[in-house]
């Protein structure tokens, strides 16, 4: 039941949002809808921790834990960023028209949908279409600025994504010969764990790969991370925090879903792959965050390390890694769109993103300051924040299992990051502003608010976890396989 | 083939795949922009005729829904699309300058190809399917190419095209390997390739509009510096 109007109100709200009620009250429906899908989520994920998973509509709808967490990651996010629209988009309107919004809302909505349904829908071939429209619903969200480097960005995330979701397509279709040869009709994430050992690993390896690669474009591994830091950066800031906090994870989801599908198989690992494919991207991001110049940018770089990191802990395998990667999944999301709120009030506030030309902002607009600090810091993973947190335990974890060369190198990816993200920041923060700097707007009331609610998780999932978040964790890492 | 049970329709079927690869190096090598569309429709005409050679062999009904929703979307439905959506100045557009110029594309086009059969034979060898052999190598072949072509291609459509090329080659590989395919995965299918058309399409004319060119292969802005 709650798993059906999850879907049905994203979609009902985007319909309203492009009648003649959205002309006046798209922002505020959006955000009643996200408030409801919040509750309703929360209700999903204590159920499927404590209980175990859930089914609807005739079992093509089902939640364990695992997709519970994303969901719930999911649903967070699109309620902050309803939030942070409404001053955004609607209060600093600048060139739009009111169509534009309109659609802006009507869009958000689907998008937000497209993100909802892929841990709910149970057929895989299902899955896969949702993760594409992800990308195709988005599109016009990340070329909504309308500048040249708006669609510029936005050209290249639908071609190479979609590209990357083509590849895995035929991975699928690989996946579903596998469990027709094995036997096995339901092309369900448990069928497949089912088939698996029975399935000839000349079918399920190559399937694995192609899903690895095709969907890691979208994830945002390296070397297919290209488009990433040029849409997450191009982008209005409350679709940034969808497309960095939640996006990737939700694909990512889907990867690591293959995880125990492999670990079950005949003569395969996938292990050495997820570590691989982790450090190369943590390693190349942290690179590039030395040399970023735009803070939008710096923000979509540390989205392709995180991703990084968290497969690199899927990849090590047991519980405890595992229970690191769910951890880090949560404190990315919650840090990840905080910043991009941040960077948005920012740039708002400034009128540019380059961070050399940003100095003394805790002068000129401390508040936008004090929230790129901390966003900064929690991002970069300073203590009490939640990635210091989620990265001490993988990096625990490897050493228990006694990858140390890996341990080694991603300790020493983390460090160059952190340093690199705060010295960037710190200039942004202090100093003297230059001469001139004035405050273009007054930011609105409803993108402050959005701040201070979003800080409240973001401050306090680094000192305390709730029992029940703890629990979904738990159940979530358990899913994941060993 | 050896030992077909089916040698009149393998060998048509091996004759439609020949004459599909043949279309998606087209797409490669033209350089007009509608002469792109016209070789995407014949080809995606190819993948019907092989879903319906297939259907009637091995009597799968899913086959015969996979060749009318192809015949649907990809030669009814996508050419009205980019019609109504792309300007017509578009199409007369022919690209001069490219990444690579015509004989080393279909150079490394072949080098592609070779691959394609390279990689797909251990997947043929492991089971044994009837018509993978044909299928299945050429679907990667056209795949390859269809990413090649977006690689080489600057101009917006074409890279669309290239894009559906790759698309096709997935189900041209696909009628074979898994023929029961559920009609609820080919009915998505169905949604989707005209959701990527009418996005891209709608995109390449705003680009069209903002920046005056639509040769997104030169956009260059956004970069590392």
């Amino acid at each position: 039941m709650e798993l059906t109007v999850i879907l049905l109100l994203p979609a009902i709200t985007s319909a309203l949002s492009l009648s003649a009620i959205g002309r006046r009250y798209a922002a505020p429906i959006t955000l009643v809808s996200a408030v409801v899908v919040l509750v309703l989520a929360t209700v999903v994920a204590w159920h499927a921790a404590y209980a175990g998973r859930i089914d609807a509509l005739d079992q093509w709808l089902t939640c364990d834990a695992l997709g519970a967490l994303v969901l719930v990651l999911v649903a967070v996010v699109s309620f902050t960023a309803a939030l942070f629209s409404w001053g955004y988009i609607v209060g600093h309107r600048g060139h739009h028209s009111e169509a534009e919004i309109q659609r802006y809302y009507g869009l958000y909505n689907l998008f937000v949908l497209s993100m909802l349904a892929v841990p709910l829908l149970a057929n895989v071939a299902l899955m896969w279409i949702a993760v594409e429209l992800t990308t195709l619903l988005s599109a016009f969200l990340v070329g909504y600025e309308d500048t040249p480097e708006a669609l510029e960005a936005a050209w290249k995330y639908v071609v190479l994504t979609t590209l990357g979701a083509v590849l895995a397509l035929l991975g699928f279709l690989i996946l579903y010969w596998g469990s027709r040869v094995a036997g096995y009709e339901p092309f369900t994430w448990q069928g497949l764990v089912e088939a698996a050992p029975k399935m000839p690993p000349a079918l399920l390896w190559p399937a694995f790969l192609l899903i690895l690669v095709g969907f890691g474009t979208k994830v945002g591994l390296v070397p297919m991370h290209t488009w990433l830091p040029d849409a997450h950066s191009q982008a209005p800031a409350s679709i940034c925090a969808l497309l960095s906090g939640v996006e990737t994870t939700t694909v990512l989801y889907v990867i690591l879903r293959l995880f125990p599908v492999i670990g079950v198989a005949q003569g395969l690992d996938a292990r050495p792959w997820f570590i691989g494919f982790g450090l190369v991207s943590v390693g190349i991001a942290t690179l590039l965050l030395i040399y970023v110049r735009d803070f939008k940018r710096m923000f979509a770089f540390s989205t392709v390390e995180h991703m990084g990191i968290i497969l690199f802990a899927a990849g090590l395998g047991g519980v405890d890694a595992h229970l690191g990667a769910a951890y880090q999944m949560t404190g990315h999301a919650i840090a990840k769109s905080f910043c991009f709120f941040a960077a948005g009030m920012t740039a708002m506030t400034i009128g540019t993103q380059d961070i050399a030309s940003v100095r003394g902002l805790i002068r000129s607009s401390p508040l936008a300051a004090l929230t790129m600090a901390a966003g900064a810091l929690a991002i970069a993973g300073a203590p009490p924040f939640a990635v210091f947190v989620s990265e001490l335990a993988i990096l625990k974890a490897g050493v228990a299992s006694g990858q140390y060369a890996a341990i080694a190198l991603l300790s020493a990816f983390i460090v160059i990051g952190f340093c690199a993200v705060l010295f960037h920041v710190n200039r942004m923060v202090f100093g003297v502003p230059p001469a001139g700097t004035a405050i273009a707007i007054a930011t609105p009331a409803t993108c402050k608010a959005t701040l201070a609610l979003a800080a409240i998780p973001l401050l306090l999932i680094g000192i305390y976890v709730p029992g029940p978040l703890h629990d979904l964790l738990k159940a979530a890492a358990l899913a994941m396989g060993s | 083939m050896n030992g077909s049970p089916y040698p009149v329709i393998a060998a048509l079927d091996a004759l439609t795949g020949a004459l599909f690869l043949l279309t998606a190096l087209g797409v490669v090598a033209t350089r007009q922009v509608l002469a792109s569309l016209q070789l995407f429709i014949v080809q995606s005409l190819l993948l019907t005729l092989s879903a319906v050679l297939l259907g009637i062999a091995l009597e799968s009904i899913h086959l015969f829904a996979v060749a009318v929703i192809t015949i649907g979307t990809k030669t009814l439905m996508i050419p009205w699309l980019l019609r109504h959506t792309v300007s017509s100045e578009v199409y007369r557009t022919r690209e001069i300058q490219r990444v690579l110029n015509i004989p080393t594309s279909l150079l490394l086009s072949a080098v592609l190809i070779v691959l394609a059969y390279v990689i797909t034979n251990p997947l043929i060898g492991a089971v044994e399917v009837p018509f993978a052999a044909i299928n299945l190598p050429l679907g990667v072949a056209a795949i390859f190419l269809g990413a090649f072509t977006i690689v080489v291609r600057r101009e917006a459509v074409p890279q669309l095209l290239g894009l559906l090329a790759v698309e096709n080659g997935v189900f041209f590989a696909g009628v074979a390997i898994v023929p029961s395919l559920p009609v609820i995965a080919e009915l998505a299918a169905a949604v989707d390739v005209p959701v990527i058309t009418l996005v891209m399409g709608l995109l390449t004319r705003q680009i069209h509009r903002r920046l005056g060119t639509t040769s997104v292969g030169e956009l260059a802005a956004l970069r590392e510096h």
